[in-house]
């Protein structure tokens, strides 16, 4: 009996996902430590790795499920901001709720209850387009290629959706100044950074719990293992198909609203121009693979955080674009060992 | 009335036809091994039963029912299941998970099946939550048949239960496939391994290039000398 209870003992120390996942996160922290980085900068990165972690992981999952690569996701997240922004700015006042400010935050209260609305419309849009679009590819099996051409096509088009309606200028939320904490260590932070935070650490707990817990997630990373083995165990793949991109969808319209939020700004190319750091960050982890993206989402966003005390912030996206061909030429399945790009 | 009757199937990939109008039948609690030459169409006759490949022309019924155009998530609700030869497993799921997957189609997590499934595996039973990717091939083999299990299903689809197994662990695969059986499940094997297929076989079919060849009992195969020495490699 006793070597038995060894040996689970010694597995429960094993090496997991979720160990490796908190080991990579210290080690981005620490980095802050060191006597050459500013501990704000680092701390500016995990914010922005909080952004682009909710982006990736719908990313990771919609290539575990389908596939292909959804290059239209950046514009899901500026769809997100915008409708998020037609709510606080149309809707809402029209049954007299207004207003920004609230507590600690420039953002008023009605931002909150956009953000789950901007949540179901980019969700149920989404599924919309997979059934019009993508489902008729894959039933002509066509292959990886030419979804993600046409999701370069959705992109695009979705774009130009947001210029019509809401114009090209830059546009914000209603907001009002609010004071930045002071922290040890030389470290400012933003309440409205603190909320993002908040928010990313809850969708992602709850999207862990979604799919180790519930049947519908464990069904979604059968299917992703294996689709014909799912098929023929009798899993339903086209709902777990329609919950792929729902909750895909949604985490980036989380994300948009979030960006909106932290860069006080909207504009129709802000999710185009985020795609880099978003890929960047699911291919260092492993595309496929959630803990991957996450655990590259902050590596990315500390990265490139960090390398403005050096470097011109316009470069962001360069660093990211830099850490992808390098972890693409050293370690093509990344961190985590995903899947190879097709 | 036969449990599953298969008339005249022909289905293929793309533009290449497999099956030529090939007709297998099992009956309520029976033992089926279809032997056959690599290639003869063994692996694509299951796939055609499951939905997995587009039956051409032909039909497929199961209870008396045309399955021929049917979702395999449809055919697995009416009890028919299946385990392929390779990738039988959801290796990133653990034991236990690749277990309720196999239950999908009813909701809720049985957990009686699962212990069910247990005894009759008791290697699964050791550690529920590891990983079905790190399993040795033995104990795979025994998850994917589990797994196929989990519904109770009338008739259960083998394709190549011993494949890339140890003699020993071969051994055990055949008498857990025959306790199975005689619990009243039906079964279709496709089995490489053909003369201990034959020997536990109610009837035996031999395939050649699509073809139904020959039908027999499956002890009177194993005694028909052409059949040693074309397919037994006597």
């Amino acid at each position: 009996m006793l070597p038995m209870k060894n040996m689970t003992r010694r597995i429960g120390l094993a090496w997991t996902p979720a160990l490796t996942t908190a080991v990579i996160v210290a080690a981005a922290a620490a980095a802050g430590l060191l006597p050459f980085v500013k501990m704000g900068l680092v701390v500016n990165g995990f914010i922005l790795g909080s952004i682009i972690a909710l982006g990736a992981i719908g990313i990771t999952l919609i290539y575990g499920i389908l596939n292909f690569a959804n290059v239209a996701h950046g514009d899901y997240m500026t769809m997100g901001a915008y409708v998020a922004l037609f709510m606080v700015e149309e809707a809402l006042p029209r049954v007299g709720i207004e207003g920004q400010g609230l507590g600690p935050f420039t953002f008023g209260y009605p931002v909150l209850l956009a953000l789950p609305v901007a949540v179901a419309v980019v969700a149920i849009g989404a599924i919309a387009l997979d059934a019009v679009i993508y489902r008729r590819l894959r039933d002509r099996r066509v292959n990886a290629v030419v979804l993600a051409m046409m999701s370069l096509g959705v992109a695009i088009a979705l774009r130009g959706l947001v210029q019509i309606i809401w114009s090209g200028g830059t546009q914000h939320y209603p907001r009002e100044s609010r004071q930045v904490y002071h922290l040890p260590m030389d470290v400012r932070i933003a309440p409205d950074s603190i909320f993002i935070a908040v928010v990313t650490v809850i969708l992602v707990a709850a999207v862990y719990l979604l799919l180790t817990r519930t049947r519908m997630g464990k069904a979604m990373r059968a299917t992703a293992d294996n689709p014909d083995l799912a098929l023929v165990s009798g899993i339903d793949t086209q709902s777990v198909i329609r919950w792929t991109w729902a909750i895909g969808a949604g985490l980036a319209a989380t994300a948009g609203v979030l960006l909106a939020v932290s860069q006080a700004q909207l504009l129709p190319i802000m999710g185009w121009k985020f795609l880099i750091p978003l890929f960047a960050a699911v291919t260092l982890g492993g595309i496929g693979n959630p803990y991957g993206a996450l655990v590259g989402a902050f590596i990315i966003g500390v990265s490139a955080e960090v390398s403005t005390q050096w470097l011109n912030p316009s470069y962001k996206p360069a660093v990211a674009f830099a850490i992808m061909i390098v972890m693409l030429l050293v370690r093509p399945r990344g961190i985590f060992g995903g899947a190879e790009y097709r | 009335m036969a449990l599953l009757e298969a008339s005249e199937v022909v289905a293929g990939y793309g533009e290449t036809e497999i099956l030529h109008g090939v007709s297998v039948a099992v009956n309520e609690g029976e033992v089926v091994t279809i032997i056959g030459p690599n290639g003869c169409g063994k692996s694509t006759l299951m796939k055609a039963v499951v939905g997995l490949v587009r039956v051409r022309t032909g039909r497929v019924t199961f209870k008396g029912v045309d399955i021929s155009a049917q979702s395999p998530e449809r055919i697995v609700r009416s009890g028919l299941c299946y385990v392929p030869q390779s990738a039988n497993v959801f290796p990133s799921l653990s034991i236990r998970e690749n277990l309720e997957m196999g239950a999908f189609v009813r909701s809720g997590s049985h957990p009686d099946r699962i212990e069910e499934m247990f005894e009759l595996f008791p290697d699964l039973a050791l550690r529920p939550g590891r990983k079905a990717g790190s399993l040795s091939g033995g104990q795979r083999q025994m998850l994917a048949i589990a797994r196929a299990l989990m519904l109770d299903p009338a008739l259960l689809l083998l394709d190549e239960p011993s494949a890339g197994l140890s003699p020993a662990i071969m051994g055990m695969v055949f008498d857990r496939i025959q306790s199975i059986n005689s619990a009243g499940v039906a079964l279709l094997l496709v089995e490489q391994n053909a003369r201990e297929a034959l020997r536990m076989s109610h009837r035996g079919y031999i395939l050649v290039s699509g073809r139904n060849r020959l039908e027999d009992r499956g002890p009177a195969l194993l005694d028909n000398p052409e059949v040693g020495r074309l397919y037994l490699g006597a």
